[in-house]
């Protein structure tokens, strides 16, 4: 909190109006709303302006069984060299749950360790999921694992993020098999690439497809639909309040 | 018979078009190789009467023994979770219902309880409406495990099985439609709670359930559980174990047939399974037959579970006892009711908002154009359905529709688990072991 390097903290200024003039200066992310964008706006809402959200993250204590997952995973990747901060990005604890944001490079590391640690013990994985942020610039894919241990009765998610310009994640077959078609799922609708995956094909859509349905740059489809003389467009060109 | 193909890439292909097996034989035999290569691919599927549904294996055989097997799924892909990022996240749900078609109920409420976590409402459901999801989940439960049961007895050749299994199924169907007025696809679990209170005469219909169930199950135990066909063509068949299980992600009667009791709703419960008194049936066979067992005595536990609901909503009420969330923000302020004109909102409601309060209309007209905004985050809620761990993984951005919705569906993870139970056994055990897996396509590929 200093002004213009002069290393005196200005008083004058609290935190809330410093963190909302950050919060202006994020990249817009959309604008707008309820589809109104030139006249009849009566209601100002056609001048939104959306900005993108600051990442999450948590400081220890995260509370409940989390806090011993993090230090044991800690030590565990100690020993092996890896320090936490390095093949940790973040960890989010939120909703009851703990996320791990893993840096891809350790993903196969990281989940081994949780495996077999016998102080973690996560011995089934639940699968892979995908997420697609156009505006998360550098981190634009995102693949979510959930991680189950049964001994333990917990619950962990590792989430891992790829640029759209280098879509590619270690694969996680060898450590957990069940990842196989979960792997070929995520693939086949967000287009990120499993690196070490036995053999990386469409699962869902047909072998020939184009594109990559479930990324948000890829339209719904649709055609509008007349009934009893009025027409209702298709449900992604629909009024959105969102 | 006619032999087409590029014989450099595929080697040499015969296209069979029936009554030319000798031929077959004959042109196989005096091939080129003279190695007498045996091995032989068929295509089983994807329309095939045991695949339940659009599954198609590719099994590579030598002789009677499978060598190598490969599902391929993608048949029914519907694009639901696309589809739901378009709609409001009380939307959602009707989309999620028709996911895996024969357990309904357990889509919504995973969804259902994913929302609510998000929300920050998890607490706040009435406790009437928490009974009235464990109610339906668990008749839910008897109709799935009848359709696997009893589409199990006909794919290995008893039809009677299949017959009685369907009956008993209807009788579920039908309190599905008094309660919910739909007998697939209800949406009747919606975010906040549920969409109606019971109908009167439901609690009678129920106890009359109660009565005669246990007798028709008997029933059809007395078909299966000790029948020689039945025994020769489940046991020591299909065989996968905890090992198998846990690298494999395979969850629900095949994990619980391994000998571990691993069932959600006791080890991390929800909707108050915790107050319920029941048990988890396990067997220690690893086998088809130890999957059929389970899956009876899961229908056994369901019914106890669905006495207590009874006894519960039979009790005397406070006169307030909604069946949604009190919040006006959040809840669905109308009740279905039959007017003159047909089904609609009840006549109660509508002069409530049109005469009677502002505020009323005012959330109704927002939640029914606009829908609830929901916090930005993500949650994964898991529920024990028939088949398995179904996981609902959500993602909000904080508008008034799901930025991603995933769902972890048993079937398409259990269905993975095909190769391993198969490779290296009889052709003909192929059909016991799908059987066994018990997987819906429409939620495999949803």
């Amino acid at each position: 909190m200093t002004e213009h390097g002069t290393g005196v903290p200005n008083v004058n200024e609290d935190a809330a109006v410093i963190a909302g003039r950050e919060r202006m200066s994020e990249q817009v992310v959309r604008t707008g709303a309820f589809g109104t964008e030139t006249t009849g706006d009566t209601s100002g809402y056609g001048g939104l302006r959306v900005r993108k959200q600051p990442p999450l993250s948590s400081e220890p204590p995260y509370g409940s069984y989390f806090d011993e997952v993090a230090d044991t995973l800690a030590g565990a990747l100690e020993q092996s060299g890896a320090g936490f901060g390095d093949a940790i990005e973040r960890v989010v604890a939120a909703h009851g749950e703990l996320t791990f944001y893993v840096r891809r490079e350790h993903l196969v590391e990281v989940a081994r360790k949780l495996r077999d640690d016998p102080a973690l013990a996560f011995e089934m994985c639940l699968g892979v999921s995908g997420t697609h942020y156009p505006a998360d610039a550098g981190s634009e894919l995102h693949g979510v694992y959930h991680l189950l241990s049964i001994s333990r009765n917990r619950r962990l998610r590792l989430e891992v993020t790829a640029p759209d310009a280098d879509p590619h994640v270690p694969s996680l077959v060898d450590v957990y098999p069940t990842c196989d078609w979960h792997e070929r799922e995520t693939w086949d609708f967000f287009g990120l690439v499993f690196d070490g995956h036995p053999a990386l094909t469409r699962i869902e859509m047909p072998d020939d497809w184009k594109g990559h349905p479930q990324r948000k740059d890829y339209p719904l489809g649709g055609i509008p639909v007349e009934y009893r003389g009025a027409t209702v467009p298709p449900p992604d060109e629909r009024r959105s309040y969102a | 018979m006619s032999t087409a193909g590029n014989t450099e890439t595929e080697g040499r292909v015969y296209n069979v078009g029936g009554q030319d097996w000798d031929e077959i034989v004959a042109a196989a035999d005096d091939g080129a190789d003279s190695t007498r290569d045996e091995r032989l691919i068929v295509n089983m599927g994807p329309q095939h009467p045991s695949t339940h549904g659009v599954l198609r294996l590719v099994l590579t055989l030598d002789g009677e023994t499978v060598t190598e097997l490969r599902p391929v799924v993608g048949y029914l892909h519907t694009g639901i979770e696309k589809n739901m990022e378009f709609r409001t996240w009380t939307q959602g749900v009707a989309f999620c219902t028709r996911m895996d078609y024969l357990s309904p109920l357990f889509n919504e409420t995973a969804y259902c309880l994913a929302t609510e976590r998000l929300l920050g409402i998890t607490d706040q459901i009435p406790e009437r409406a928490s009974v009235l999801r464990v109610l339906m989940m668990e008749l839910n439960r008897i109709s799935s495990h009848l359709t696997a049961v009893g589409t199990f007895g006909l794919e290995v050749g008893a039809t009677t099985v299949f017959l009685y299994g369907m009956r008993e199924r209807e009788k579920v169907l039908d309190l599905f439609e008094l309660i919910s007025g739909l007998r697939m696809n209800h949406a009747y679990i919606r975010p906040g709670g549920v969409s109606q209170d019971l109908p009167s005469g439901a609690l009678e219909k129920l106890r009359e359930f109660l009565g005669v169930m246990p007798g028709q199950l008997d029933e059809l135990r007395k078909l299966l559980d000790v029948n020689p066909i039945y025994l020769r063509r489940t046991r020591d068949i299909a065989y996968l174990d905890l090992a198998g299980c846990m690298a494999l992600g395979v969850t629900g009667p095949i994990l619980r047939s391994t000998g571990l009791p691993w069932d959600l709703r006791k080890s991390q419960p929800y909707c108050g399974y915790e107050t319920y008194d029941f048990d988890v049936p396990t067997q220690e066979s690893c086998d088809a037959y130890g999957r059929y067992l389970v899956r009876m005595d899961e229908i056994d536990q369901s019914l106890r579970i669905i006495e207590q609901c009874v006894d519960r909503l039979a009790a005397p009420r406070p006169p307030d006892d909604p069946v949604m969330i009190g919040n006006a923000k959040i809840g669905w302020p109308a009740q279905l009711a039959v007017g003159p004109d047909g089904l609609g909102n009840s006549a109660d409601h509508i002069a409530h908002i049109m005469s009677q309060s502002m505020e009323a209309l005012i959330h109704h007209f927002k939640l029914v154009t606009e829908g609830f905004r929901v916090p930005a985050g993500q949650v994964y809620a898991a529920v024990e359905s028939p088949r398995g761990e179904l996981g609902c993984h959500a993602v909000s951005d904080g508008g008034t529709r799901p930025y991603r919705v995933h769902f972890r569906d048993p079937s398409f993870t259990n269905l993975q688990s095909v190769s391993v139970m198969c490779e290296g056994g009889m052709v003909a055990d192929v059909i016991s072991a799908v059987a066994s897996i018990d997987p819906v396509m429409g939620g495999v590929d949803r």
